[in-house]
């Protein structure tokens, strides 16, 4: 069926059969199967509307927000079927990052850590969320950055930074999963390298499933590369692999940027 | 290129620039004629109405004819004050407000949620008609509803609500536009966090838009604070002080009114319409500040 033959030991995020349209018969995604290492880095590459922000949505389900969503296969997350589960706990462990840094401009940088808890009306002692926080900015490196302003608002803080802030709003839940839908396409260079040696650290703890424009991105950090094409997975195996010799015509044209 | 060439182009250019130049003070002349109105107005309201004002202006209610036309008569200024107009206005306002606001504020989220749908369309054409409704029909309507059946007589109550109803559209209007505002980005940060949609929008969308809601109901507020023509249907006006919603109350528009009828209170028309429109102004330049910080 497909050009690629992968088998990941327990894997973090299998993904069934998923198919989901936004319009009846035409599929963003369409019957796409891959199982999601653990502790790695793994990146969703194609053009434009190939359904890789979709299939990254079908995960922790903010594709439903949009209406006439149909969506079929399943997908298990650490062995819980997702659509079984309440979104509030499904996307506690699937944390989600995206395009545009968006912390929340009327909470302070604290707040804006724990959004997560507070937004839901989860009570915590004081000592345990200072722990929260300090434990994920330090996750991101944007402890020492902030330590002392931790009580101003987040928007002030630059583009990377921010970015950085949200990325520690998800890890505040701990989550099984970090989805990042091209969380550096609106950042300078020199931010989008912190936030990629970020991610390659984070991968010890947490595993990153990362939708990215960025070929060279794909290839400096991540273990493991799909390349989508008209809502197909065309592609799935290690980056390195992928990069030296793909197996589809397809995957190799676009690397070599014949189309996308 | 030849000379006379040269010379047309050069020729051109000062007729171009002399057209440009004449087009350019026309417009500053016109702009100008556009801020006179309210430079005079301020100018007139001051210099008329400055030597009413005092303790006893905000303190006390309006003096009689007769001790008006005494001190008129003695060249001294009217004494005693609007404090019952002050006073009716604040109840009224507040009251329409309290009526207003959350009505307004729910259906323009409403709107903005559900942009597309007929019964959003629905209502905001309808709220764009109601916005051009004349006021005196709006008061006609609150004699009809609350006046007769419900205080059975004049009230503050009935003069609140057809206030309320002028307020509303202003609030679903700026409440909608705020909203549309907030980047998409805001809303998914909060629902990739597991927030339930209610959570959303009171604990992000509204805070996020607080100043911008402000804005509209400061502006709604400073509309309806100087309208007389529904309060002369419904509240009526009062020689007393009154915070009862049930009874009869006056306002500064009112008062100003009962002025205008009465040659001796001539004076306090202008210290009346100065506070009126000092607190139009306040409120106006409260709500563009707020408007201008949020930016």
């Amino acid at each position: 069926m497909n050009n690629f033959s992968i088998k990941i030991k327990d894997p973090v995020l299998s993904i069934r059969n998923l198919s989901v349209s936004y319009d009846k018969g035409k599929y963003a995604v369409d019957n796409v199967t891959a199982d999601i290492k653990r502790n790695s880095v793994t990146a969703i590459m194609g053009p434009s509307g190939c359904g890789k922000s979709t299939l990254l949505r079908a995960i922790n389900r903010m594709h439903e927000l949009y209406e006439n969503i149909e969506t079929k296969g399943d997908i298990i997350l650490n062995g819980n079927d997702i659509s079984d589960m309440p979104t509030i706990k499904l996307r506690r462990m699937a944390g989600m990052v995206f395009q545009h840094p968006n912390p929340f401009p009327t909470m302070s940088i604290y707040d804006n850590v724990i959004a997560g808890y507070k937004l839901n009306g989860i009570r915590l002692k004081k000592k345990l969320r200072d722990e929260i926080v300090e434990r994920s900015l330090t996750d991101v490196t944007l402890w020492d950055e902030v330590k002392d302003t931790l009580y101003k608002k987040g928007s002030f803080l630059s583009g990377g930074q921010q970015q950085r802030l949200c990325i520690a709003r998800a890890l505040a839940f701990n989550p099984e999963v970090i989805l990042l839908d091209e969380p550096t396409s609106a950042l300078d260079p020199v931010a989008t390298s912190k936030i990629e040696d970020l991610l390659v650290k984070l991968k010890e703890n947490y595993s990153i499933l990362m939708v990215t424009h960025n070929m060279s991105q794909a290839a400096r950090i991540s273990d493991y590369s799909m390349f989508m094409y008209l809502g197909e997975l065309v592609e799935y195996g290690k980056t390195k692999d992928m990069f030296t010799k793909p197996k589809d015509r397809r995957t190799e044209e676009y690397l070599t940027g014949k189309f996308g | 290129m030849s000379t006379i060439a040269n010379k047309i182009l050069t020729d051109n250019l000062k007729t171009r620039t002399l057209k440009n130049k004449a087009f350019k003070s026309l417009v500053v002349a016109l702009s100008v004629i556009t801020i006179l109105p309210i430079i005079l107005i301020i100018y007139k309201l001051i210099a008329k109405g400055i030597k009413q004002i005092s303790f006893d202006f905000i303190l006390k209610t309006p003096p009689d004819t007769f001790e008006a036309m005494t001190a008129l008569t003695n060249g001294e200024t009217i004494p005693g004050g609007i404090a019952n107009g002050i006073t009716g206005t604040l109840l009224m306002v507040i009251l329409a407000s309290v009526i207003a606001i959350p009505v307004g504020v729910v259906t323009g989220i409403y709107l903005y949620e559900n942009p597309g749908k007929f019964l959003a369309n629905l209502i905001r054409n309808v709220s764009d008609i109601l916005q051009g409704v004349p006021s005196i029909v709006l008061g006609l309507i609150a004699y009809m509803w609350i006046v007769k059946p419900v205080t059975n007589g004049f009230s503050a109550l009935a003069g609140s609500v057809s206030l309320s109803i002028m307020m509303l559209p202003m609030i679903v209007r700026s409440t909608e536009e705020t909203l549309k505002m907030i980047p998409q980005t805001i809303k998914e940060a909060a629902l990739a966090l597991g927030v339930p949609y209610y959570k959303v929008i009171i604990r992000v969308l509204i805070p996020t838009s607080f100043s911008g809601l402000l804005t509209g109901i400061l502006l709604g507020i400073s509309r309806v604070l100087g309208e007389t023509a529904p309060l002369m249907l419904t509240a009526l006006g009062s020689t007393i002080i009154n915070f009862n919603v049930s009874k009869p109350t006056s306002a500064i528009p009112l008062l100003i009114w009962e002025f205008y009828n009465d040659p001796n209170m001539v004076d306090l028309i202008w210290s009346s319409s100065l506070l009126l429109m000092a607190m139009v102004l306040t409120l106006n330049i409260m709500s563009k500040r707020i408007a201008a910080r949020t930016k």
